[in-house]
């Protein structure tokens, strides 16, 4: 009788400790037996990641994520988003929550080193700006003294506010807020004069007010804020994986490459280099643990990165965004992405 | 049965640790102890083995770096360039505020309330109930946003006050403004300052230790009086009015000492996007302050009166008998009976309120949970440490609550000798 119980102790602590195995390793290898890639994004932002009606996620940051599902899982509706906010997306990729974070996040020093994540590009340039109502007669961020400022918890813009206050000279009283919808709501209410986040969410925000022509986005652009989407450090060959999509997605505008044409080229392209991206010749997949196709199914899920961004936040929209910094390089922007070979 | 120890009691052999009464009781407690031990090592290994996996070590180091953000309430100066230490200090300070504030409303509301519900007045006992049942079986974050959503719609933008025909009118004489943001009040300025006591970054002005020594005082020589004007009427039969004196006593001082320094009051003026001058009540505070207030005084409200009802009818009976009036029935037979039915659930309602303030990060109140474990957190990426010290820091705070709560306790229950 004692040795039994002597043995269920054994047992049980031996299960214990191989409890104690079970947290991350293989990424690739994870998301594959699980069929489904764990996506962290934004709780709602139109343009970059918002559900609609139905719970479909669309926008920008969301169709990396499904580019990323195609080439990994090829079906690239096999993603679940999980919504995060400002203070918990870090924490959600560390803790493995997500496999991969995009969620117009500003890679910094301190993230990519201490916080342990790895940032595998930039996927698009912004910095960070102010909305005010036109009404209230300010139109440079340098007349905002006294002011009453809604800022989200947790974001490199709450650092940046503090320091742009200080080195100017002024003084503001910050409202802080958790997430997008709750400044909206303050901001809407006049519970503060300004609303201060990357500019491109000043746009993605104003294009949801009812009455967008009476809020102005201030000239002043106060910080760089390059956001791409991380993935956690130490599993290289994930983020090769996450790093390259993104590079066939803007090497796939460079050279022409559209979620309409891209049968065809694979057919009948004889430009070498998009050859090699589309898999008709190299397997460059097999270097990165895919098969030959990934780059082709994660461009003609949703398109190259010209597509993407004209479908979400582009001029078309009613976000709006200009190209800017975040056209190709041969169009004097910063989109640049290094050879497929 | 008896046992009897020695001779007669069979050797010890291993199965006694089983079937053997007096063993096993031992054994089963043996056996909970180390697999709440192997848990324990468990959990910690794999948190080790994980921080370890990911790269990263565990240390404190981080409170002494810089902050980098700023924080909207603050009781002791802090600017962006303190460090998260002093960030999370200043995060302390506001939970303790509201907590403190929070206790003491609350604890007015839920006797007020718990006594008018047994009121035989159909219609307050019938108002009372329904207040009770509102609060307490809604979730605090609703009420606490309900709330917020109130202050932040109902209330005018300080541009309202603006202009020649404003929409909102100052309250007083011009001295107070509500606004969506704060409400404006007026403060105290003096003419003849007498300077400061510098204590570390802080400093206490003289006038305050003045008016505090001034009352100190007065309470003193109150006690005299007091004293005096038992023993005449112990000698003579007739006490002496005092009143008047015990009055003076703590309006002259002060009177004085506000003509001495040239006391008068700031007003707040619109100018620029916001008051300025006077003092800020901070909404963010009032609203979390009303909806803890509101919560915490409804589940108050149900123990005073479950208090109330567990003494006797016969008791107030008995003293209505010996002629006392109600208020003195209540005072000094009700209410002290009543009080050691009180006080052990106040206690842990006053614990409630505190843990319940970290749900201030809803209305961008900084407080502990709001600094530490929010942004110092999220800045510097220490999860695992500032998780610990959010936990012993709360923990603590519960622990010095409840130790001063048992210590009225025992003051307030009944004297078995």
């Amino acid at each position: 009788m004692k040795k039994s119980v002597f043995f269920g102790t054994v047992t049980a602590a031996a299960l214990m400790a191989s409890g104690a195995m079970a947290a991350e390793g293989d990424t690739l290898k994870e998301v594959k037996a699980r069929g489904v890639l764990n996506c962290g994004v934004n709780t709602g932002l139109v343009g970059f990641a918002a559900p609609d009606a139905n719970g479909n996620w669309s926008g920008f940051d969301v169709a990396f994520c499904k580019a990323v599902a195609a080439a990994v899982l090829g079906d690239q509706t096999k993603v679940k988003f999980v919504p995060t906010t400002g203070q918990t997306r870090f924490t959600a990729l560390s803790s493995g929550e997500v496999d991969l974070l995009a969620r117009n996040s500003t890679w910094t020093f301190q993230r990519d080193t201490d916080l342990k994540l790895d940032f595998i590009g930039v996927n698009y340039y912004d910095g960070q700006g102010f909305m005010v109502r036109k009404d209230l007669g300010v139109s440079s961020a340098k007349e905002l003294e006294g002011a009453t400022i809604c800022i989200q918890t947790g974001t490199t813009t709450e650092l940046n506010l503090a320091d742009y206050f200080k080195a100017n000279n002024m003084t503001y009283q910050p409202v802080n807020i958790d997430s997008n919808a709750e400044g909206e709501q303050q901001y809407m209410a006049g519970a503060c004069d300004a609303y201060t986040t990357d500019a491109s969410g000043l746009a993605a925000t104003r294009a949801a007010f009812a009455d967008p022509e009476n809020h102005i986005i201030l000239p002043e652009i106060i910080s760089k804020e390059p956001l791409g989407p991380a993935v956690r450090h130490g599993d290289n060959n994930w983020g090769d994986i996450n790093r390259w999509v993104l590079y066939a997605l803007i090497a796939a505008e460079e050279y022409g490459v559209t979620s309409a044409n891209i049968e065809e080229l694979a057919k009948s392209s004889q430009n070498p280099e998009v050859q090699r991206l589309l898999g008709t010749t190299d397997n460059l997949g097999g270097m990165i643990g895919l098969d030959a196709d990934w780059a082709k199914r994660a461009i003609a899920a949703n398109g190259n990165y010209g597509e993407i961004f004209a479908a979400t936040i582009g001029e078309q929209t009613p976000i709006g965004l200009a190209r800017g910094l975040n056209a190709q390089w041969t169009q004097g922007g910063l989109m640049y992405a290094m050879p497929f070979r | 049965m008896v046992q009897y120890p020695g001779a007669n009691s069979p050797p010890f052999k291993l199965s006694m640790l089983i079937y053997d009464r007096r063993y096993r009781s031992l054994t089963i407690q043996a056996v909970v102890f180390i697999l709440v031990m192997l848990v324990a090592a468990w959990l910690i290994n794999n948190t080790i083995e994980n921080l370890a996996r990911l790269g990263k070590t565990f240390s404190f180091e981080f409170l002494f770096r810089r902050a980098g953000y700023d924080i909207p309430q603050q009781l002791i100066p802090y600017t962006s360039d303190d460090t998260n230490l002093r960030a999370a200090i200043v995060g302390l300070l506001n939970t303790l505020q509201v907590t403190i504030f929070g206790c003491i409303t609350a604890t007015i509301v839920g006797v007020m309330v718990g006594v008018l519900r047994l009121s035989p007045n159909w219609l307050i006992s019938r108002l009372m109930t329904v207040y009770v049942e509102v609060f307490r079986n809604i979730p605090l974050l609703l009420w606490i946003l309900v709330v917020l959503a109130i202050f932040t719609e109902v209330m005018p933008q300080p541009n309202a006050y603006r202009g020649e025909n404003p929409q909102a009118h100052m309250l007083l004489f011009d001295t107070i403004a509500p606004t969506n943001r704060y409400t404006a009040v007026p403060s105290i300025l003096m003419s003849n300052d007498p300077g400061v006591i510098p204590l570390g970054r802080e400093g206490l002005n003289w006038a305050v230790v003045w008016f505090a020594g001034g009352l100190v005082l007065a309470w003193i020589a109150h006690r005299f009086l007091k004293n005096w004007a038992q023993r005449v009427q112990d000698q003579t039969g007739r006490r002496p009015t005092t009143w008047w004196i015990t009055a003076l006593m703590f309006i002259a001082p002060p009177l004085l000492l506000s003509w001495y320094f040239g006391l008068h009051l700031d007003r707040p003026v619109l100018k620029g996007f916001n008051f300025t001058g006077g003092a800020k009540l901070d909404n963010a505070f009032v609203v979390l302050w009303i909806a803890l207030t509101l919560y915490t005084g409804a589940f108050i409200a149900e123990i005073v009166r479950g208090g109330i009802l567990s003494v006797s009818k016969g008791q107030s009976e008995a003293a209505f008998a010996l002629g006392l009036r109600p208020g003195r029935t209540m005072s000094l037979v009700v209410l002290p009976q009543a009080l050691r039915v009180i006080v052990p659930p106040l206690i842990s309602q006053y614990l409630n309120l505190m843990k319940n303030s970290s749900l201030a990060i809803a209305v961008g109140f900084m407080d502990l949970r709001g600094t530490l474990g929010g942004t110092t957190l999220n800045q510097t990426g220490r999860e695992m440490e500032c998780m610990i010290l959010m936990m012993g820091i709360y923990l603590l705070l519960s622990l010095i609550i409840s130790g001063g709560m048992n210590v009225f306790n025992n003051r307030v229950k009944l004297k078995e000798r």
